[in-house]
């Protein structure tokens, strides 16, 4: 199959964000980036279909400046055979725009299957990708946790809240992973070395009107400090009576 | 003066509290715009109109009932495409969808289609001149991001829980109307639906969610964990990712950054050393206990109320001084 991966570059999650002098961005000392982890899932996800189902071709997508490049590679690097950088100075926070960018280049690309990662961890909006289905007027099936695909057909499974549906359509079609999907599996040295020939075309993204702008990016206030009640099954009591007189939750 | 369209989810013939959300969110905007109609869509099996009065009790004018044989699953596809053709004709300000499972889904097929702005899962808007202003918690939830929408009609999705239902009782006229397209033409077809068990509340309605991690050391364990969720009466169970991941517990349990995000009025975190992926998925829960054996486990900085111990231990003292406090009260 011809698949298509749509990828973004996101900080890794786990880091102390500061707030830029700005007031419209995090502060990018120091930050580590890789791949948003549902993305991840997707490049994964498109690589072991093609393993398991002979010939194929992976593409991987990346809208943004000459960065979103280090991620292109690592996709190459863990098997995807081309990549195409949208280069734009910067990701707009606005969906459509960058929906219609991805359309642009997906239209006419002759492709069966375009995976999507559930959500950015950053923006965290999950918008990209069920717009994109629109403007391609192909199926969608947003958030799924398992997908199977023969003749030309697909079966996915997606959670909802308590509860989950066993929907089918046919290719193309686009599809955004979420949990439950094989994680992405670390570059080996030979990947590497591979990606490094392997053909990465950049081109103008053509982003259109921005409706959705940034004003501000502050800081959550900080929970206030809590208290250790006590040692073991001991503290249960004084910890039943907060609950009930001070925290009022029993 | 402008009116408000809302998206009244339903599921098996039941409102579901975001629908409660989203109408008394557009009341709030509409009467903040001037004093606007609120036009409430609602979709399902034939039948679902009897929930129209509900609507009508949080603020819903008119009541727009869309029921059709196919329609007992929400259909995106016939969904987006009603929807939409309804907010191209109201001349609606803004149209408000739940950020849940089924309005991530829907409502940014709505915006493509409609070819308007968006602003996905906020916690609080509000109007400025021409703009709608929100919030909306990004990176994990470590960073509140305020973007400007502009261009109308504006389409939101709403986290749930963030903003409680107000009741606004209005006489709602109820008006049907046929789905915008045949749903026999839907190219994504629900096959089967795997209903939750039974009774059991979801993580995302709960008011307390009991939750496990690692430190229970086994999937047999969760029983202690569920056995505590009981004793509360109105209580979910959780879990860490390393859980899920470990086939513990299914993927829909997963409560963190890749998982759901959660704010229940208390959360009760059970051997969760309190990993950024968690923490970004409770950390808006009103009041959290945490229990762990580790004194310097992360999990006790977020928390309100620690005990230092074994779960295995503190678990089942803790069920029964539940199940003895709630007899009482």
């Amino acid at each position: 199959m011809k698949i298509a991966v749509c990828i973004k570059r996101v900080p890794d999650m786990e880091t102390r964000f500061k707030i830029a002098a700005s007031g419209k961005a995090v502060d990018e000392t120091g930050l580590k980036y890789d791949m948003s982890d549902f993305d991840g899932y997707a490049v994964e996800t498109a690589l072991q279909l093609n393993e398991k189902q002979g010939p194929g071709e992976t593409v991987v997508i990346s809208l943004g400046p000459d960065v979103v490049q280090e991620q292109l590679r690592k996709a190459l690097s863990m098997g995807a055979d081309r990549a195409v950088q949208l280069k734009a100075d910067r990701v707009p926070v606005d969906g459509l725009a960058i929906a219609r960018a991805l359309a642009a280049e997906l239209e006419g690309g002759g492709y069966d299957l375009i995976l999507f990662g559930r959500q950015a961890v950053d923006s965290a909006n999950a918008t990209v990708g069920p717009m994109t289905a629109e403007l391609l007027d192909l199926p969608c099936a947003t958030a799924v946790s398992t997908l199977d695909i023969a003749n030309g057909r697909a079966t996915a499974r997606r959670e909802l809240e308590g509860a989950a549906e066993i929907v089918e359509f046919p290719l193309p079609a686009i599809v955004t992973v979420d949990e439950g999907m094989p994680r992405a599996r670390y570059p080996s040295l030979k990947g590497i070395m591979a990606a490094k020939k392997k053909p990465l075309e950049v081109k103008p993204a053509q982003l259109g009107e921005e409706r959705l702008t940034l004003e501000k990016m502050e800081l959550p206030p900080e929970r206030a400090a809590g208290r250790i009640v006590g040692e073991g099954p001991g503290a249960v009591p004084d910890l039943v009576r907060l609950l009930h007189t001070e925290a009022k939750v029993l | 003066m402008a009116n408000t369209f809302a998206m009244a989810e339903s599921r098996g013939g039941a409102l579901r509290r975001v629908a409660i959300e989203a109408v008394s969110a557009a009341r709030a905007l509409a009467d903040a715009s001037g004093g606007g109609e609120v036009h409430a869509l609602l979709a399902g099996a034939p039948g679902v109109a009897a929930l129209a009065p509900e609507l009508g009790k949080y603020g819903a004018d008119v009541v727009i009932v869309v029921e059709h044989p196919a329609l007992a699953n929400a259909n995106s596809e016939v969904l987006a495409a009603t929807a939409a053709g309804r907010i191209r004709s109201g001349g609606y300000r803004a149209a408000l969808f739940s950020a849940s499972a089924q309005g991530r889904d829907l409502a940014p097929r709505v915006a493509a289609k409609l070819g308007v702005g968006m602003a996905a899962d906020v916690t609080s808007f509000e109007l400025a001149g021409d703009a709608l202003v929100v919030r909306h918690p990004a990176y994990a939830g470590k960073v509140i991001a305020t973007l400007r929408l502009t261009g109308t009609p504006a389409i939101l999705t709403l986290r749930p829980g963030a903003r409680a239902a107000v009741e606004q009782a209005k006489a709602a006229r109820v008006e049907s109307a046929p789905p915008a397209v045949d749903p026999a033409t839907s190219r994504v077809v629900v096959k089967e639906m795997i209903a939750g068990g039974g009774a059991k509340l979801d993580i995302g309605d709960a008011p307390v969610i009991v939750s496990g991690g690692r430190g229970l050391k086994s999937a047999e364990n969760f029983k202690l964990v569920e056995d505590l969720a009981a004793a509360f009466g109105n209580a979910a169970v959780g879990a860490t990712r390393a859980v899920t991941d470990d086939g513990w517990r299914p993927h829909s349990d997963q409560i963190g950054q890749t998982g759901r995000q959660v704010s229940p009025d208390l959360y009760v975190a059970c051997g969760i050393s309190g990993a950024i992926q968690h923490i970004a998925g409770m950390r808006n829960s009103r009041t959290i206990v945490a229990i762990n054996k580790d004194k310097d486990a992360p999990i006790f900085k977020v928390a309100d109320y620690g005990i230092v111990g074994d779960v295995l231990e503190v678990l089942p003292v803790l069920t029964a001084a539940v199940k003895q406090a709630r007899s009482q009260g």
